[in-house]
């Protein structure tokens, strides 16, 4: 018989520490299978930032480097630029990308590093208890919005995807979504594509992914699911927003 | 050999430049910032030719991060800076001191609080030999006091880092960064140093790398931080460099470092001219400090005069390590007018 | 080798753009070039955009210990305000060498200093090269102190000055000329300058 699906090769065979219905896991998943796929294992060094994603050493069967909190691009670069022939990459999460790292983002895309940075957008702090996000939609109540996110206050929530498009150094950025199979087929593409861009040495590889924390958003894993689509998406609109051609590069 | 080697005037800061090079240094990451902006001028145009790299990064917070990136592949890398982007990477030195990943930072400390000024200063000695981010932990600090001086132990700050795994600093000051003196470009000897099987190349044949700092597991912080403390312990024990002129005969020793120490020695010879039987100390590791080798001098001589520019911090530990007998006072200039040597002479005249 | 016991220091202080971190660099170039150890301290950063530029350069048979030296030997001034802040602070029986083309000398007393006064920029333009006022300036002051050989500081030029301005060496080597000869005709040469205090720094 065909064994049709398996547990990649990049990942260790444990149980994640991720909440029931949380994102994370497949986002991990994600990158574990274009890993498999590209066959880069040993070649391949992941910077874990901090946040939920910290833990990334205890799941990838592959070489990981710890940054503090914000720096994990930063990080990353400093990586690639010592190996050029290593494939790096990064999962960082909103508070760490939107609010403390933003610089160091926006810096590492304009640079065009080539390097890949899968990031988590779940609207809040998750492993601090659910405090308020750069990317906590208007509205929304977290531990630090308790009367709802108000831009007078607060601000708005950042699209990074949009931020990281407008940059001449960014090679290709997309935001998808793992809420349901037709957008988790989109997001696996995506996040293959996003390392191909780096195999292929075409610069700074981007891929957003829209996530649910149904601990933190106080909602059953269906709901927070729901809420994915219903409110996120209309505000962080999926899709290929920029895409780098060989073309475009000579 | 050496005799051949050609003398060159040049600036402590590409002194130390030059020793990053000779040191087997390819990468270098800084922001720019008065008065270290020779170390990476001189990097950004002589390190592409090796095949190096060299980035201007968008503050200091990334380059030491960049740095970070860098060593945990095993490679030599550097940054450096001054006083206010030192402070900057504090979080980052902290990771690195925690992740035990060697690395060597420079400090071309300028005058603080705050913004301050441009002037040569030392007032960074508590940030630098007491850790300067969170968290138990020390750095290797190293403080030159000639050009020549900064390219060596440039040189030795590399080795000393990836001897223990640890974040090694140069601390100089605008003085020294600033001024020419002839250099001799001897590239030392390298030490024999340990295999880097820690570092991150890829998981190829072997179990995964990990490189990190956080410990959650009960009892695996204790732990780590007791690993590093032996390692402080060890560098006490090894690593120990200071220099000692006239002491035998003294009766009265200045302690200084860096470019307060060499013009407390012009003091000291003014001195001797006048009759006064004294004496220098100069601690070329600021961490390890030379306890030992002061509380030994402090056997024989009782009064002892420390000489900063900043209004009192080296004195804390040359009051730790002298003889209860001893008798320690301070002279300290901060931010400004440096001393000339005829000042720090009329200081010795109050207590000699 | 030179093993006789030799230590001399000196701040050449002026506007930023007179060359007179140019004028300090090759003395002291030249000097390391002879086997003595020297030590080249210049301002820097904030204090360059005052408009006011200096540089302190020792040199000894010895190790140097301070490069900073609060009463120097001599003083090249090629400005009023160099000249204030530094003129009083030269040891007595020491030298000092005053840009008479900006300085009027009426603004100025002092006692017990040799004073050289050269209107070098007078010179520098009678001889058609306006720009090399410093360099007047550090032959004659060469020629009275003898501190370096002449053939020294020549072959400095080139090390000194960038590759890109190699081709203004020979109209430096003439305008440090021009220095020596003037100081030959005008003054009484003094080939070393009395020793003050702390000679053997």
């Amino acid at each position: 018989m065909e064994l049709v699906f398996k547990r990649p090769e990049c990942l260790i065979d444990v149980p994640f520490h991720f909440c029931p219905g949380c994102h994370h896991g497949i986002a991990h998943r994600l990158v574990a299978e274009a890993i498999d796929y590209f066959k880069i294992r040993e070649k391949t060094i992941g910077v874990a930032s901090v946040g939920c994603s910290v833990f990334m050493y205890d799941y990838f069967n592959i070489d990981v480097l710890e940054a503090p909190h914000g720096r994990a691009s930063a990080v990353a670069s400093g990586v690639k630029r010592a190996r050029k022939d290593l494939i790096v990459f990064t999962i960082q999460g909103d508070g760490d990308l939107g609010a403390i790292g933003i610089g160091e983002g926006i810096h590492t895309a304009n640079r065009g590093e080539n390097i890949t940075l899968i990031f988590a957008n779940n609207g809040i702090y998750g492993m601090t208890g659910g405090q308020m996000a750069p990317t906590t939609l208007l509205g929304q109540k977290t531990t630090t919005s308790p009367y709802g996110r108000d831009f007078t206050y607060d601000g708005y929530p950042i699209r990074m995807a949009e931020m990281m498009a407008t940059l001449e150094g960014s090679a290709f950025v997309a935001r998808v979504a793992v809420n349901n199979p037709a957008n988790l087929m989109k997001a696996k593409k995506a996040v293959r594509k996003a390392f191909q861009m780096q195999v292929e040495e075409m610069g700074f590889s981007f891929v957003e992914i829209l996530m649910s924390c149904p601990t933190n958003w106080g909602l059953s894993s269906l709901e927070a699911n729901r809420r994915v689509e219903e409110e996120m998406i209309p505000y962080f609109p999926l899709g290929i927003l920029k895409e780098r051609k060989m073309a475009d590069y000579l | 050999m050496d005799q051949n080697l050609e003398k060159i005037l040049v600036r402590g800061n590409e002194a130390v430049a030059m020793g990053a090079i000779d040191a087997g240094c390819r990468l270098f990451f800084g922001y720019p910032i008065t008065p270290q902006n020779e170390i990476p001028e001189y990097l950004s145009k002589h390190l592409p030719p090796l095949g190096g790299e060299f980035i201007q990064a968008e503050s200091e917070i990334a380059s030491i991060n960049l740095l970070l990136g860098a060593s945990a592949t095993g490679a030599r890398a550097m940054s450096s800076s001054s006083s206010p982007g030192i402070s900057l990477m504090q979080e980052g030195i902290s990771y690195m001191a925690g992740s035990e990943l060697p690395a060597v930072i420079v400090n071309i400390s300028r005058s603080g609080p705050g913004l301050g000024g441009i002037s040569a200063s030392q007032g960074d000695y508590f940030q630098a030999t007491r850790g300067g981010g969170h968290g138990d932990y020390r750095m290797i600090v190293l403080a030159p006091s000639t050009v020549q001086e900064m390219y060596d132990l440039t040189c030795l700050a590399f080795d000393l880092s990836d001897k223990y795994r640890n974040p090694a600093m140069i601390l100089g000051d605008a003085l020294i960064g600033q001024m020419k003196e002839p250099l001799i470009r001897r590239k030392p000897q390298q030490m024999d140093l340990p295999p880097k099987d820690w570092k991150l190349t890829g998981a190829k044949g072997r179990k995964p790398n990990k490189i990190k700092s956080l410990y959650l597991q009960e009892g695996e912080l204790t732990e780590h931080n007791w690993k590093l403390y032996q390692k402080y312990e060890k560098m006490k024990e090894e690593e120990v460099r200071f220099e000692t002129v006239n002491t035998e005969d003294a009766r009265f020793v200045i302690a200084a470092f860096g470019s307060m120490a060499r013009v407390s020695k012009t003091a000291m010879e003014l001195a001797r001219e006048e009759g006064m039987k004294v004496g220098l100390f100069r601690p070329i590791t600021l961490f390890p400090y030379p306890e030992k080798a002061l509380y030994d001098i402090s056997t024989r001589v009782k009064q002892f005069l420390t000489v900063e520019l900043n209004t009192g911090q080296m004195v804390e530990d040359v009051r730790l390590s002298v003889g209860r007998d001893a008798q320690v006072f301070f002279y300290g200039k901060p931010p400004g007018a440096l001393p000339p040597p005829e000042e720090i002479l009329e200081e010795i005249k109050k207590y000699y | 080798m030179n093993n006789d016991r030799f230590y001399h220091n000196v701040i050449v202080a002026g506007f930023g753009g007179q060359g007179v971190l140019a004028i300090g660099n090759l003395l002291a170039y030249a000097a390391m070039k002879e086997g003595r150890q020297v030590t080249f301290l210049p301002t820097y950063g904030v204090e360059m955009r005052g408009g006011t530029a200096n540089c302190t350069v020792v040199i000894s048979s010895r190790e140097i210990g301070s490069p900073i030296v609060q009463r120097p030997h001599a003083v090249i001034s090629m400005n009023l305000p160099s000249l204030l802040k530094y003129g009083p602070r030269v040891l007595p029986k020491g030298l000092l060498l005053v840009n008479s083309s900006l300085i009027d000398l009426k603004e100025f007393s002092c006692n017990d200093v040799e004073l050289l006064a050269i209107p070098v920029n007078d010179i520098a333009i009678q001889n058609k090269n306006p720009k090399l006022a410093n360099m007047i300036a550090l032959g004659a002051f060469i020629e009275k102190t003898k501190w370096v050989e002449m053939s020294s500081l020549f072959e400095s030029l080139e090390k000194v000055f960038d590759e890109r301005h190699h081709a203004l060496i020979p109209s430096n080597i003439k305008a440090i000329q021009i220095g020596v000869e003037y100081a030959q005709k005008s003054f009484t040469p003094t080939p070393t300058l009395p020793r003050p205090g702390g000679g053997n720094r």
